[in-house]
Order: structure tokens, then sequence, then C-alpha cells
């Protein structure tokens, strides 16, 4: 049976979700494991096998993204402030571009969701139910992966690539006496928070350790039978051969 | 009721809806667009609120002084509500909100309340009207519907909230007069040297919870 999309709370009263016949996948995992690679290459493929692909990412609505740059740039925002943003930012996708794709049979490949933004919450402050309250307008994925990797492989390759930014290391949050220690402390706590949700949300943990390849080749497998179930609805295939969705 | 409150020996501080810089070009490009959807609408005042609340409100509140607020949560709790958003959602978005010891409510009948705005523009605003949840094509159609769905919705506020209720068509002084009675009563055991409220352990104010189903 194909699942029907729900919201993860309270939901939009004013936009019933009804049958929407696209996917949503979403690709979680701490700043620095590789996820826009791997985004990248999961779109070339599902877009190889028809079916059409929009990719959506933190920050990039039209409506908020030179706001947050800006409050960035500030650095005097607490953590409520912080959060909403973030919020609105998210909501503004959803609803103008993610729920238009999912009514019109688009896998949604989200770089980060939700996820992130409760993980980020959860760093600054004691308080859990509040961001989880504010997403209630979120819908729930159909399918989130979690790139996992530990602390100790993650510094490597975040200095590899370009260094530790201010934010990315909870600078705000002063953690550490410099960038390294702050970095370390920050992203072992996102890591904390990712694990957790990884049992509560049920995500598809994959090993981020592994190479380019090897991660990509898990993603597929995790992926593909959603793609399938696309297709056999299609051609309506008996009720009996469908597999038991989770 | 600013001045009168100064010249009574209090410090006052004085804040304004939808005023912080942070969000403030954001909501004025996303009403010129068009594009603001009735969450996007409400997170962008929330997220302006809550920049009030931590530079403004909160610092003065926890220093034992008085905050009088030019619209409160309540206005995001009426107009938000009636734009569709989930009411619950909403009281739990402003959770983080510390609770006025008395609000007011200005009321007038909603006959009354479109022919003062209709008469005090030119002309109606897009988001003013509701334009966007598509009550009328007519712009003051709409307006008219989405004025008295908000009044309907301040109407309940009343009740769950306890906001104290003042007649608008009353004279300016008498409405004023009602107000400072009410004020000087919640200001009661009042002084402007106490100093207690920053050293208390928990936190002093009140929370926003969705109150139990009925």
């Amino acid at each position: 049976m194909a699942a029907k999309k729900t919201y993860f709370g309270d939901g939009l009263p004013y936009r019933p979700l009804g049958n929407l016949k696209g996917k949503l996948i979403a690709i979680e995992g701490t700043d620095g494991v590789g996820r826009t690679t791997q985004i990248d290459l999961l779109r070339e493929w599902i877009e190889l096998q028809g079916h059409a692909v929009l990719e959506t990412g933190w920050t990039r609505s039209n409506l908020m993204s030179r706001t947050i740059e800006a409050a960035k740039m500030g650095n005097m925002l607490d953590r409520m402030t912080f959060s909403l943003l973030y919020a609105t930012d998210f909501a503004d996708r959803l609803e103008n571009e993610v729920i238009p794709a999912l009514e019109a049979g688009f896998v949604v490949l989200a770089d980060r969701y939700i996820y992130t933004a409760l993980a980020r919450d959860w760093m600054r402050g004691k308080e859990k139910q509040w961001i989880e309250d504010v997403f209630g307008f979120a819908v729930v994925p159909d399918l989130v992966c979690y790139l996992r990797i530990d602390i100790e492989n993650l510094i490597p390759r975040v200095i590899e690539s370009g260094g530790m930014n201010y934010w990315e290391s909870g600078m705000d949050l002063h953690l550490g006496d410099d960038l390294f220690e702050s970095f370390k402390k920050y992203q072992e706590g996102m890591i904390h928070h990712f694990d957790d949700m990884a049992e509560r949300f049920r995500f598809e943990v994959i090993d981020a350790r592994h190479s380019i390849d090897d991660i990509q080749k898990e993603l597929r497998a995790k992926i593909a039978p959603l793609l399938e179930k696309k297709k056999r609805t299609l051609e309506e295939v008996p009720e009996a051969q469908k597999s038991e969705s989770a | 009721m600013r001045k009168w409150l100064e010249a009574a020996g209090y410090s006052v501080f004085f804040t304004e809806w939808n005023s912080s810089t942070l969000v403030k070009d954001t909501t004025k490009m996303g009403k010129k667009k068009k594009s603001l959807t009735p969450t996007t609408f409400s997170l962008l005042h929330a997220t302006d609120f809550a920049d009030r609340l931590f530079y403004y409100i909160l610092p003065p509140l926890k220093a034992g002084q008085i905050v009088l607020a030019d619209r409160y949560v309540y206005t995001a709790f009426a107009r938000d509500v009636t734009r569709g958003v989930h009411p619950k959602w909403v009281r739990k978005l402003y959770n983080f909100a510390a609770r006025p010891d008395r609000a007011f409510y200005f009321k007038v009948p909603i006959q009354t309340a479109i022919e003062r705005i209709l008469r005090a523009r030119a002309k109606i605003k897009y988001y003013e009207a509701g334009m966007d949840l598509n009550l009328s094509h007519d712009i003051v159609d709409s307006f008219r519907l989405f004025q008295s769905n908000l009044l309907k919705e301040y109407d309940k506020l009343t009740d769950e909230y306890g906001l104290t209720v003042v007649d608008a068509t009353l004279d300016i002084n008498e409405q004023q007069e009602m107000v400072r009675d009410a004020v000087t009563k919640a200001l009661e055991g009042y002084s402007i040297k106490r100093r207690t409220h920053g050293r208390k352990k928990n936190v002093f104010w009140r929370r926003f919870t969705v109150p139990p189903a009925r």
C-alpha cells in the first residue's frame, strides 16, 4: 500500500495533503559528511530512471536566504530568533516548492530537513518540545537517509575541504577555547542528537566513512524500493505482490 | 498611557508589533511579491517578536520595569488563525513569550471598525483585506469578511486569556480613565525600586499554553 503523507504535528489546516503522488527523500548528516556530492549523484541516477527531481536545500528560499545571511553576519541572535528564521525559510520552500512538486509526482531530494533544525535548536537550549511543535507543519518524509560519521573522521575531512566556519563550530555557544575545540564539541553534540533521532524517527543510517561510491551504492539500495513502488502502482500490480511499507 | 506612567515615576519601555529591523525588509518584500503563505506570514511575525522580546522586552522586565506593548501575541493568535493556521500551533509557537500581567482589548462593533478603517485609508492593503484567502474578489468585500472573522477570533481570545475589554466607541478620555484604573490596580504593591524579579530562581512570567480540549 502506498503510504499516505502526513504532517509531523498540527500541520497546515488550509492545505490538506490528500494523495501526494511524489516521494520525499531527506538526506541528513552533520556538516562535511558529503551530502551535496551524494545528492548530485542521486539526482542523475533518479532522473535517468525517468522521474522528475526537485532538489531543495537549507536556507535556499527566495524569501529568507538574504535575511539569514545578514543575521549570521551580525551574530547577535538569540536561540528562538535563529530557529524561527530557519523555520520561516523551511516553510517558504515547503509550501511554494516541495508540496507543489510532490503533487506533481516529483521525487524531492532534500539536502537536510527539519532534523538539522531540531538538532541545532537543541544545542542551544534545554527545552526540546518547542522546536518540534514549531515544525509541526512539516511533511513527514518517505525516507530519511542519515549519513553518519564519527568526530575523529569528520575533523580531517572538514579541514581538508576548506576549514571550519563560525556557525558550523557553534562559536556562538562558546563551547571551547578556540575554533577547533568548539567545532569538536559542537559537532559531537550534533552527532549525539542525530543518533537519538535516528532511532526515534527511524532513519536509514549509512556509514559515511566509506568511499563516495560505496555510500552512493547504499543510498541507491535504500531509495530503489520507493521508486519501484511508484512505477508498480502505475502498472497496477495485484495487491498481493506489493510489499508492505513501513 | 505612557506619559501618565512616566509622570507617576515609573520607567516605561514601549514596544510596537512588527518593528524589529531584522525581518522588516523580508516582510515588506514578501508582501510586495504576494508570496507569503499564512504560515510564513505567521513565522515572520514570530521571528520579529522573538527578536524584540529578547532585546527590548525581557531585559527591562527582568530589571523590574514596566513594558508597554502596542499589540502583543494576541494579535498573532487572532490574525494567523483567521488566515488559516492551526490555533494550537500558533499558541505553541509563541510559547516562549512572557504572558502580560494585564492585556487590554479595545473593542468596537464590526460595522464601526470597518467604517473607521475605510475612512482613514485611501486604499486597503492586500494582506490587510485578507485577499490571499480568496474570500472575495472584491477587496472591500474581502476586507469586511476578513475583519469580521478576525473580531470573532478576538472574542474567543477574550475568554481564553481574560483580556480586559475596553469599549472603544466611548469618548477617548473615558477609555483612558478606565484603562488607568485597571493599570493602577495591576500595579498595586509594585514599586519602582523593587528588584526581586531578577533574582528569582525560576522565570517569573507565565507561559502561553494550549488549553486542554473541551
